[in-house]
């Protein structure tokens, strides 16, 4: 690890303040992603500004039909929370399934998008429930937020602040993860209500996207039957030591099949 | 048996520190004035180097020295020495010398680059950052099978054409012969995949240099102290041995990555003098993987001939086995003696012949892993038994029981070397298949096919040859050293009792068996025995411990100790009871003069043996301490059946593992409950070759994939099952315990086990691991896949 100014303002606007004022700043949820990036010294900010003391970044609450996670919850919170796991067990079984209990303890849900991993599970939550993204300057669609590989729509000087989740009628989430890492391989959420009916991939490609095949099969009824001849093309998919992208592509198949069926 | 003797499951002495945080381990370690050393290691599989600038590191703040392969050089220090030279060598034998650190090329990712030692790690790594290295890239090649083609690269200038000899163990004529008889052969091809022992504790080493009296102290994470003091003052610094003190605390898991000299030792060693400071590194995760020693990474052709009844008739094998970039300590020992020696299995083969080309590739170097060679022959003879069994229609414990070596056949010279001491193979069979319900399997088949799940069954019966290795024959097959082992036992005023064993501890419970064997021997409290190792300064010399030997060798030079320290007991009993030295008996730590109730405990006997007031002086020496220096006779060999049943979702290919049951016949058992664990293991580090740890390079740039645990798996708890333990006892007949060794059994029977059953359920044959995708495209390949 190199050296660096460590920040830990109080509210959103000390935070965008410090981060300005570095020539090569970086915020810091959680901390998960960033701290084992800083130890092998990949990277080598010059500021880190820690959220973790900004007041009201963290809770859950019900806002207008819609379940509204703080970016500095984490994994753990989002997985027991009586509200979540009432209103959207889908999203509480995800939660609950992220790395391990340390990671879990300390990982947030808006460094976990902030950071959009191809691998990570949140972004198919997001994506696949159609939730919005509020930052101390505007909100963010979920299918507008994720832009590409470890890259979304914030803008320089933008912090996540909270995640609005619409209540869904049924949801399911079903992931495939790395033997090794745990990570998304595949992860499907499947949901439709409010958002409408929507299929969202993570682990298989470069970024979630929706799998607009699976989502029109699903049009006519949301069971698992109904996605029997739909399926994804291997084309663009993430190849590598683990699963090649024909391999994922069957499993994005198999595990929709399992989001659908688990659906509550 | 009493509740602390040989037999009783005692409860772990050591785990008291190690369970609350007080273990004493290397980096615990840090002394007055030491300074830090990092490595700048090679970013390229295969490079000459041009010149390398250490200026700016040099001079960046906080740095002592930078040291480079010229420095080495410059000083003369002596290349990291390799211990084992194969005999039965073909030809060539070419041994390319390994510097401490790199000289104008660089053979592997992670080779050893410079040293930069400063006031704190974060300043020797700032500086090292700052190092020019002018790398001229080479072709790399990572496979063992294309290392001799004549388009690849050379590495060494002394081995031309990657080779570093082809090897070969057995009647290859009559083999021959053999096959040219044969009713039907079966044949296979096979990988034995590269592993990454991965030990808890990474490695860690501390030189430091005494100018009073001109002597250095190294304290590092090693299985064998007393080894690594003879190669690293003989051969590197070029001192007295006795002017080297080599202390290796505990140890947190080493699985024979911890067997070897490694350069970074020397480096903090030497040093340590050069800088006047003690110099301390601890490898970060990320240079365990690149840089410790590798297991396995075969590849294998193999035959088995068979007569119309199924009886085999001659097992014909080709491995192409690497070395990785340098030959390490004892790599290759485990390429060839501790290899083809068990290609007999639990079976009567009449001929055998393996032939190994033994290769250098541009990868960590290879050396001893959990089994080191066993696992990889009984992984080759169990799949082609089973293949051989469905060739012919065999049932599958059929074709196992029609050639097993018989019980009255005992002992049973194999034509590879080996002579088997003891064994019955049925009746460890018989009780596993029963404590598996293998009657049972088709009701549960069928269950599962209800559920769309594809289960399976798999067996390994396997043997194991261990407890190495008689001198002789540690000699005759290339060992630099001798492999037997010491112990001194002394004996206080008070009646306390402390054993300086060579064996080394490093996970295996040593504190606590050890202890057993001595209050089961000399009848003397369980507690008032303590346990020593791990300290050339203390320990009078040891080989250390792997390969399953140290109950069996170093256990047994304890026994015998204490055999010795009883035989004088008796003389003194026989003066303090005015007896004639004839009729005493010893039993449960009283000497009693035969017929009588006169007696003395060991206790009394100690007492007077160190306080000689009424002793018998003209006769012989005060004090009841005692040395042995035990050679075994043979290796010991450990038997066992193990079985598997899986079921695997076709959908996606995981295979989960639903029943595991081992019968094993280690002799007698010293400690059930460390056995059990040892087990367990051992059979989950052969299940995490199995299904799960696989460590790839990259074929074309050579760059280690698998660098981390995001991609290199190992195996946690929800990937293992519950274990169905058994055991069958026939003593050892040639060491003092009847014992023969548990450590590696495991490691050496799940890979067979595992992949049997996989292929039971689906079909086709598949090699390690099967990851969830091989065995979906396995799936996909079925000629019913596409009904």
């Amino acid at each position: 690890m190199q050296n660096f100014t460590y920040h830990r303002p109080g509210s959103v606007e000390e935070a965008v303040q410090a981060l300005s004022a570095a020539s090569d700043g970086t915020l810091m949820g959680g901390g998960m992603t960033l701290l084992p990036t800083l130890k092998q010294r990949l990277a080598s900010p010059s500021d880190v500004v820690d959220l973790g003391g900004v007041a009201g970044l963290s809770g859950i609450s019900e806002d207008g039909g819609k379940v509204v996670v703080g970016a500095m919850t984490t994994h753990a919170e989002v997985a027991s929370n009586a509200i979540v796991t009432a209103k959207i067990p889908a999203l509480a079984a995800l939660a609950g399934a992220i790395g391990d209990p340390a990671v879990r303890n300390r990982g947030t849900i808006g460094g976990s998008i902030a950071n959009n991993d191809p691998a990570a599970d949140y972004p198919a939550a997001l994506v696949g429930l159609g939730a919005t993204v509020r930052t101390n300057k505007r909100e963010i669609a979920a299918d507008d937020f994720f832009t590409g590989l470890f890259e979304t729509a914030l803008a320089e000087g933008e912090v996540i602040t909270a995640v609005a989740f619409p209540v869904p009628e049924r949801a399911g989430y079903a992931k495939f993860p790395n033997p090794a890492s745990r990570y998304a391989i595949v992860g499907v959420m499947a949901s439709t209500g409010p958002a409408g009916t929507r299929v969202a991939v993570t682990g298989a490609g470069a970024c979630v996207f929706r799998a607009s095949a699976m989502e029109s099969a699903l049009g006519g009824g949301f069971s698992a039957d109904a996605l029997s001849g739909a399926s994804v093309s291997a084309d663009d998919l993430n190849s590598d030591i683990h699963a090649s992208a024909e391999y994922r592509a069957h499993l994005v198949g198999v595990m929709a099949r399992r989001a659908v069926a688990a659906a509550g | 048996m009493t509740d602390t003797g040989i037999g009783a499951s005692v409860r772990r002495k050591e785990d008291n520190r190690f369970l609350t945080g007080r273990g004493r381990y290397t980096d615990d370690i840090n002394r007055t004035g030491q300074a830090y050393a990092c490595f700048l290691r090679s970013p390229h599989a295969h490079a000459k180097i041009d010149g390398i600038d250490t200026g700016a590191a040099k001079n960046a703040p906080g740095v002592i020295a930078v040291l480079t392969g010229d420095d080495v050089a410059a000083d003369g220090l002596g290349g990291i020495p390799c211990g084992f030279a194969p005999t039965g060598v073909q030809a060539p034998h070419n041994a390319p010398p390994r510097p401490a650190l790199v000289q104008g090329k660089v053979c592997f990712v992670g080779d050893l680059v410079a040293m930069v030692i400063a006031d704190d790690l974060n300043q020797a790594k700032d500086a090292a950052e700052l190092i020019q290295v002018d790398y001229q890239e080479l072709p790399a090649n990572v496979d063992p099978a294309k290392a001799t083609d004549s388009s690849t690269t050379r590495i060494h200038e002394a081995a031309e054409n990657n080779l570093y000899a082809d090897w070969g163990l057995g009647d290859k004529e009559a083999t021959d012969q053999a096959f040219a008889q044969a009713h039907h052969v079966t044949k296979i091809d096979l990988i034995n995949n590269r592993q990454i022992p991965n030990a808890m504790e990474p490695r860690c080493s501390i030189g430091e240099y005494d100018q009073a009296d001109e002597s250095y102290t190294l304290y590092t994470t090693t299985q064998n102290p007393h080894v690594t003091r003879l190669l690293l003052a003989a051969y590197v610094l070029q001192i007295p041995e006795h002017k080297l003190r080599v202390v290796s605390a505990d140890v947190g898991g080493g699985f024979g990555s911890k067997i070897p000299h490694y350069p970074e030792e020397a480096l903090v060693t030497w040093t340590a003098k050069k800088v006047g400071r003690p110099v301390k590194w601890t490898a970060e995760r990320s240079e365990s993987f690149l840089s410790d020693t590798h297991g396995r990474d075969h590849v294998t052709r193999a035959e088995l001939a068979l007569d119309e009844n199924g009886k085999f008739l001659a097992l014909r094998v080709h491995t192409s086995a690497s070395l990785g970039a340098y030959l390490s300590t004892f790599g290759a020992m485990s390429t060839t003696y501790l290899y083809a020696p068990v290609l007999s299995g639990q079976y009567i083969i009449p001929a055998i012949y393996c032939g190994v080309t033994i290769v250098f590739t541009n990868t960590a170097p290879i050396d001893a892993e959990r089994g080191a060679g066993r696992p990889e022959a009984t992984y080759l003879v169990e799949r082609l038994v089973e293949n051989a069994a469905r060739e012919t229609g065999i049932d599958r414990i059929e074709i196992r029981r029609r050639n097993f070596i018989p019980e009255d056949a005992f002992p049973y010279q194999t034509p590879v070397v080996l002579a088997y001491d003891s064994g019955n193979y049925a009746p460890i069979l018989d009780k596993a298949l029963e404590m598996a319900d293998r009657a049972g399997f088709e009701t549960r088949n069928a269950d599962a096919k209800s559920r769309g799940k594809l289960r399976g069954i798999g067996f390994c019966t396997y043997i194991e040859a261990c407890g190495i290795a008689p001198s002789n024959v540690a000699g005759a097959i290339g060992a630099g050293i001798g492999l037997y082992e010491s112990a001194e036992v002394r004996f206080a005023v008070t009646g306390a009792v402390t054993v300086f064993t060579g064996s080394h501890q490093h996970g295996q419970g040593h504190e606590t068996t050890f202890a057993q064997i001595v209050a089961d021997r000399l009848g003397v409290p369980f507690d008032s025995v303590d346990i020593v190792h791990g300290d050339t300064a203390r320990v009078q010399w040891g080989h250390g411990t792997y390969g399953s030997r140290s109950l069996a060798v170093g256990g047994s030079a304890i026994a015998v100790a204490c055999d010795k320290a009883i035989e004088k007991g008796k003389k003194v009993a026989a003066h303090l009871l005015e007896a004639s030295v004839t009729d005493i008996e010893f039993k449960d730590g009283n000497f009693t003069v035969s017929g009588t109730d006169q007696s003395k405990s060991f206790g009394e006997i100690i007492a007077a043996a160190m306080v000689p007031h009424n002793f018998p002086l003209d006769e012989m020496e005060p004090g009841l301490d005692q040395r042995s220096f035990y050679d075994p006779k043979n290796f010991t060999f450990p038997a066992g059946c193990h079985i598997c049943e899986v079921e695997i979702d076709p959908d996606t290919g995981v295979v989960k593992i639903v029943n595991w049951t081992a019968v094993d016949d280690f002799g007698k058992i010293v400690n059930p409950m460390i056995v059990e664990g040892q087990i367990h293991g051992g059979v989950a580090h052969g299940i995490g070759q199995a299904l799960l740890e696989n460590c790839v390079y990259d074929p074309e740039s050579g760059q280690l994939l698998t660098g981390s645990y995001m991609d290199y798996c190992m195996p946690r708890a929800d990937d293992l099952p519950n274990f169905n333990l058994g055991f069958t006892e026939t003593p050892c007949p040639h060491n003092p315990l009847g014992v023969k060794g548990c450590g590696e059994a495991g490691a050496i029977a799940a890979p067979p086990a595992l992949i049997n059953a996989v292929i039971d359920a689906i079909g086709v044959d598949i090699d390690m691991p099967a990851t969830p995708e091989k065995v979906w495209r396995a799936l996909q390949s079925r000629p019913q896949a596409a009904e």
